[in-house]
């Protein structure tokens, strides 16, 4: 069992080494993750479990890689996705160009998932997603647009929650066991890496989006990043949350009025 | 023993139980109650309603980061799992399934295990898979109290009984006993 002393021993060589800086996570799920690698490389002792890291950049990769936790779908709680159909992109039809910036992108599924909305909206056209993620892995993942055809069936069902009326299975095409999503959901997708923790701000944004990141964050490093979110968000712009994941507690919240039930605030001033 | 808290975690034919053993429990426990219970996917707000009618205990789902207190009863979203922090406050995790199931059973007492240590008492109810048992083992090694619903009076065995083959149970349980036993841990 690896103990708490040994995470921050683990933590501060990375920020020594690597100038990655995971000290302002959350401890418990961290500990996790990093005693799940620990067991599943075998890893003889902490002692050449820690050497490892710090002395093999692959290892590292691979060290970042598994302690985040990628897990993702599309139209995850379709009744968000439903109210940004409904809501919050029609409201943003209105401008030339639809800036959205998707935060902690994992492999891709959410970006998808707004695009195949944008089109149905007819705004895909002037419409760009900066889809970002601190692991390169999972981008290289989502920008192949290709997911397990045995998830569609779950994807289909969110689809049609969230509001979807055609026909899911005509976004993508079936190889073997795997679904290629059509090319043109991609077209206005950008995937690139960008770390929450010390990356500034990029560019300003009609709607920033940034779902079950956050509870990887303590307290004070959640408010950091909500800063760098509102100092990239437009006036009048949306920022959306994951469901367990609230603005309430940022000295920013003043600024926001929230979307009843949803976790979508809009800047107001 | 002071019970810092008492963790309860259940599947298939649990709710029954729960709805058996709240109103029996006293209004001014010194300790939390954490609920772990697995359940359908979106049917996420109506479990702390249907509770919170039946105990004079204050009962809310857990939120991240928040301060666990005593006198409450906290239930775990459902898709989340949740953990307990060094600071006696909430995480929530979206990592993959443990055990077939988010949230896990497991997970919530393995967390809970390295922070309560011997103040901690996780007590295992009704249920058909085996999430819950390896972390009633981290309990037990780190010096909690293991406590199973009596197999026997279970509306599914599977969970407390292997529980009872695998991990050395310190009580164990029939309903009617429960509240009598949680009452009993206040100090
Ligand atoms: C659980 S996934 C959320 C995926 C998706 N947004 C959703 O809600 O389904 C969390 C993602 O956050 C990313 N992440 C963690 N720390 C990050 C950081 N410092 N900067 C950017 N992304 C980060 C992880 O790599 C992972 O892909």
């Amino acid at each position: 069992m690896i103990n708490d002393e040994q995470v921050e021993v683990l933590l501060l060589d990375m920020l020594e080494k690597y100038g990655y800086d995971f000290t302002g996570y959350s401890k418990a799920s961290l500990k996790r993750r990093i005693h799940r690698l620990y067991s599943l490389d075998k890893s003889l002792s902490f002692a050449e479990f820690r050497f490892r890291i710090s002395d093999d950049p692959a290892y590292f990769k691979r060290f970042v890689e598994q302690i985040t936790v990628n897990v993702t779908e599309m139209f995850r709680d379709p009744a968000f996705f439903k109210t940004l159909r409904n809501d919050v992109l029609p409201k943003l039809g209105t401008y030339p160009l639809i800036r959205i910036w998707l935060a902690g992108c994992s492999t891709g599924e959410e970006a998808y998932s707004i695009s195949i909305i944008l089109k149905e909206l007819n705004l895909l056209h002037k419409a760009l997603i900066y889809a970002t993620d601190i692991n390169p892995a999972v981008l290289e993942k989502a920008s192949q647009g290709m997911f397990g055809l045995s998830q569609m069936k779950q994807y289909s069902e969110n689809y049609i929650l969230a509001g979807g009326t055609r026909d899911f299975s005509s976004y993508y095409t079936a190889k073997y066991s795997l679904a290629k999503l059509v090319p043109e959901l991609k077209s206005k997708i950008i995937f690139s890496s960008h770390n929450l923790v010390s990356d500034h701000s990029f560019n300003e944004f009609q709607l920033i989006l940034c779902r079950n990141v956050l509870i990887y964050f303590d307290r004070d490093l959640q408010h950091k990043v909500i800063d760098l979110f509102d100092n990239s968000l437009e006036e009048l712009g949306y920022l959306a949350l994951g469901t367990k994941e609230t603005l309430e507690f940022s000295p920013l919240a003043k600024k926001y009025k929230r979307i009843q039930n949803e976790k979508i605030w809009r800047k107001v001033s | 023993m002071a019970c810092e808290a008492l963790i309860i975690g259940g599947s298939a034919g649990s709710l029954d139980v729960l709805l058996k053993v709240l109103p029996d429990l006293n209004g001014d426990l010194s300790f939390p109650i954490i609920i772990v219970v697995h359940r359908k996917r979106g049917t996420d707000s109506l479990l702390p309603d249907l509770l919170s009618g039946k105990t004079r205990l204050r009962v809310k789902e857990a939120d991240e980061k928040e301060t666990i207190k005593a006198g409450f009863i906290y239930i775990a979203p459902s898709d989340y799992h949740l953990l307990i922090e060094n600071d006696r406050s909430f995480s929530l995790d979206f990592s993959e399934k443990i055990n077939y199931s988010r949230p896990s059973i497991d997970a919530t007492f393995e967390a809970a295990a390295e922070v309560y240590k011997d103040k901690l008492v996780c007590m295992l109810l009704s249920g058909s898979n085996s999430d819950g048992v390896n972390g009633l083992k981290v309990v037990k090694a780190f010096g909690g109290i293991a406590v199973i619903q009596d197999p026997k009076s279970a509306q599914v065995s599977y969970m407390p009984a292997q529980a009872a083959e695998n991990v050395k149970i310190d009580y164990t349980l029939g309903i009617k006993d429960a509240a009598k036993f949680i009452n009993l841990l206040s100090s």
